[in-house]
């Protein structure tokens, strides 16, 4: 006798007898990580498309159970590893939240200037992921290549080049070293002239948009019902960025910043002149609108680099200082959702007056944007699975924490 | 050869002699352009994603990488999925080499260097390509696993697909020459750089834009290699093939990428003759005696060898530039784009030749000269039929 509740929506049912059921990954190529999609296909036609997770689950809630809240920013890093700068930020600022703590000005032009560099670093991996999955090679080289510079000047700044374990909670570990500053300008020209290389190998290439335009179209119904967030949100036409609309002690860090949400307003894109048309076959809410949307999303994030740069320069007040190692939280709760790279992370501390949290919880983006992947594979090929997948920029530490 | 060899033997043994000489050229042909394009691959894809490639196996530029390759190719286990059909499976790989080789027995590589002259060469060859996808097709069935045979069939509907309307093309410079023969057709593009049938006029120059299309499809290459798809497949057809079957399916690929190069120097580009007639201004022509023959045949080799690097120069950048179609737009390409544009451009070049005959420049041969060696001629010796 079975005690198993058997889901009538399990792609695995009835599968009749011309289909075939076929599993991407784990491991495979295409998937951006260690992540199952069970396929049911009529030949080449995409019938259900289910994605299987959980791989890579290194039980990061519980483990912030039994780690002060300085300790755990290490274990942040590792969640959306390819921004893990943006993923610190959403932790410390929680646990600020919950402490009443403020950091200082300089802490906080230099905590937007290594997230935006982050939100380019992150932006890069997905273009370049994108274009592989493609069948693009050159694309992720060049791409890598940016990144190497701005992960260089992680380095210089924090030592670590993946990992950065360096905005904390109560501002950041250290300052900039000297010499940066100009570093970072002369990265942030050299990248200008590299934006339209990408473009032309991939946002205005006629097989790029062949392949992206029309694929895996998300209406902003589905987008909220399925709680998407981040660029997937904005493609689909929704104007929400909680940079701009989330909750003051996030704003605040964005306060006297100009920046333009990149979100499609009547068939334009706010500063998109300087970047390829929106191709006829494209419709709004489908991969290569994802795909836009993160490339002017990047040059936007250079803007507001350079930005924080000439901020740091005019502020004087210190760099802010890490709280104690056993800093005592309080009881209470505190939820914060930040804009990441990938859409909004969400960390909750629940604290009971010693220095371990009791609760830690992740809303993870990419676990929700990943749900819409059965609404959008559906009808679709095989091989517009991978550029969904692709466009929806997924990274599986985050999905599986 | 074998002609030469009977004033020595027995007819029969000359032949075989002769035979197995040949194949050993061509073999060495065969693997020695895999292996230099391998080499040649993995530059040429480094330096167009901005990095250098091979540097240290062989000296600075990494000549040995490929040797090292193939002895770690050769020196892999060999495993066979147990849920495989083992026969077909080990089969599988050479019937695509034996496919891909045989072309090289008709394609001549200079006047008269060719393994076997036949009247038919060009339908030979292309018979004989199409065989390859049989190899294809009994690797993803044999392999046990449901990506393989995805990528089989996606291989089977584009490979067979694009014959269709790469026969359209070949037909068209057949048809200016009036013979299959590839000799006769190299012989005639002698002299400047206008004889090529390339320019022979505007309708033969799309279709050899068209035949580029169709070869590169045809060989799984560049936008056309979702048989193998790295991406999304995890190498199709080939994921379940280690060491010297993988290595082999490798070179059948590479072989019939520099057929299908040659085939496009001869058909279209002027074979082994270039774009000045310097072999004729040298006077190493046969009537100056056989070494000066043999030299301007040398010469000959060479100028087709380059056309052919260039053909495979040219697959491999779109390779790296270009992103994958996607099955259903592979086969619009073909179906709704390739043999239109191919039957148009046959009907142009046929009503071309009708009506200006002797090509678009002055000094063209006019249409119904048949040269030496042709089908026609034969047959018209033959009877008159």
């Amino acid at each position: 006798m079975s005690f198993e509740r058997i889901d009538p929506d399990l792609v695995e049912l009835d599968v009749g007898m011309d289909e075939i059921l076929i599993n991407v990954g784990p491991q495979h190529p295409g998937t951006h990580g260690v992540l199952r999609v069970l396929l049911r296909t009529d030949g080449e036609l995409v019938l259900g498309a289910e994605p299987y997770i959980g791989y890579l689950h290194r039980c990061k809630e519980k483990i912030g159970e039994n780690l002060t809240a300085r300790q755990f920013i290490p274990y942040t890093d590792r969640l959306d590893y390819l921004a893990g700068m943006n993923m610190n930020l959403g932790w410390a600022l929680v646990v600020e939240k919950l402490l009443g703590l403020e950091v200082p000005e300089k802490a906080k032009h230099l905590r937007v200037l290594m997230c935006e560099l982050g939100r380019i670093a992150s932006h890069l991996v997905a273009a370049a992921a994108m274009g592989l999955d493609l069948g693009s090679v050159t694309p992720f080289m060049y791409c890598f290549r940016e990144r190497e510079r701005i992960v260089d000047l992680f380095e210089a700044a924090c030592g670590s080049r993946l990992t950065y374990n360096y905005i904390t909670v109560g501002g950041v570990m250290a300052d900039l070293p000297a010499g940066w500053l100009e570093r970072c300008e002369a990265f942030c020209n050299e990248f200008e002239q590299v934006i339209p290389e990408l473009h032309a190998v991939l946002t205005g290439n006629a097989i790029f948009i062949g392949r992206t335009a029309a694929i895996g179209v998300l209406s902003p119904e589905t987008a909220i019902d399925f709680g998407c967030t981040g660029p997937v949100l904005r493609a689909s036409g929704v104007d929400w960025d909680l940079r701009r609309d989330g909750e003051p002690i996030y704003t605040r860090l964005y306060d006297g910043y100009e920046f333009r949400v990149i979100a499609e307003t009547e068939g334009t894109y706010p500063g998109a002149k300087r970047h390829p048309p929106v191709p006829q076959a494209a419709v709004v809410g489908d991969s290569w609108h994802r795909f836009y949307v993160r490339m002017l999303e990047t040059v936007e994030s250079l803007g507001l680099v350079r930005q924080a740069m000439a901020r740091y320069r005019d502020s004087e007040s210190p760099c802010g200082e890490p709280v104690k190692l056993t800093q005592k939280l309080p009881k209470g709760e505190a939820y914060l959702e930040t804009e990441a790279p990938k859409g909004q992370m969400g960390f909750m501390v629940v604290g009971n007056g010693t220095a371990v949290p009791w609760r830690v919880r992740i809303r993870s983006s990419s676990f929700s944007n990943l749900s819409v992947l059965s609404e959008l594979c559906r009808g679709g090929l095989v091989a517009d699975v991978t550029a969904v997948i692709g466009s929806l920029d997924i990274v599986l530490g985050e999905v599986d924490r | 050869m074998a002609e030469y060899l009977t004033q020595y033997a027995d007819p029969r043994l000359a032949n075989v002699i002769a035979a197995l000489v040949h194949c050993g050229l061509l073999l060495a042909v065969a693997v020695g352009a895999a292996a230099f394009f391998n080499w040649l691959e993995r530059k040429v894809s480094a330096r167009t994603q901005d990095r250098l490639g091979p540097t240290r196996v062989g000296g600075r530029f990494g000549w040995l990488q490929s040797l090292a390759d193939g002895i770690k190719l050769l020196a892999k286990e060999d495993v066979i999925p147990a849920g495989a059909d083992s026969p077909l499976f080990r089969l599988a790989p050479y019937v695509s080499f034996s496919a891909a080789f045989c072309a090289y027995i008709a394609l001549p590589f200079a006047d008269g260097w060719v393994a076997r002259h036949l009247n038919v060469a060009v339908l030979f060859i292309l018979a004989v390509a199409g065989l390859e996808v049989f190899g294809v097709i009994l690797a993803g069935y044999a392999s046990g696993s449901k990506w393989s045979l995805f990528g089989a069939m996606r291989e089977a509907a584009q490979v067979v697909s694009y014959k269709i309307p790469l026969a359209l093309c070949v037909v068209v410079p057949v048809m200016i020459a009036g013979t299959m023969d590839l000799v006769a057709i190299g012989n005639m593009q002698r002299g400047w750089l206008t004889n090529w049938f390339l320019f022979h006029d505007p309708f033969t120059f799309v279709t050899f834009l068209v035949f580029l299309t169709c070869v590169v499809a045809g060989v799984n290459r560049s936008s056309f290699d979702l048989a193998e798809a790295e991406s999304e497949l995890a190498a199709g057809f080939l994921s379940e093939y280690s060491g010297f079957r993988w290595a082999l399916f490798f070179m059948a690929e590479r072989a019939s990428m520099v057929a299908v190069s040659g085939l496009a120097a001869i058909l279209f580009l002027g074979g082994w003759n270039g774009p000045l007639p310097v072999a004729t201004w040298l006077h190493l022509v046969p009537e100056s005696g056989l070494l000066a023959g043999w030299l301007g045949n040398l010469l000959g080799a060479g100028n087709f060898l380059f056309k052919c690097l260039v053909g495979v120069v040219f697959m491999m950048w779109l390779r790296w530039t270009l992103p994958r179609l996607r099955i259903d737009q592979v086969m619009t390409t073909c179906l709704k784009y390739c043999v239109p544009l191919a039957a148009a451009m046959l009907l142009g070049a046929m009503l071309w030749t009708y009506a200006l005959p002797g090509g678009l420049l002055p000094g063209g041969r006019p249409i119904g000269e048949v040269p030496e060696g042709s089908a026609a001629v034969a047959a018209s010796e033959r009877g008159g039929r």
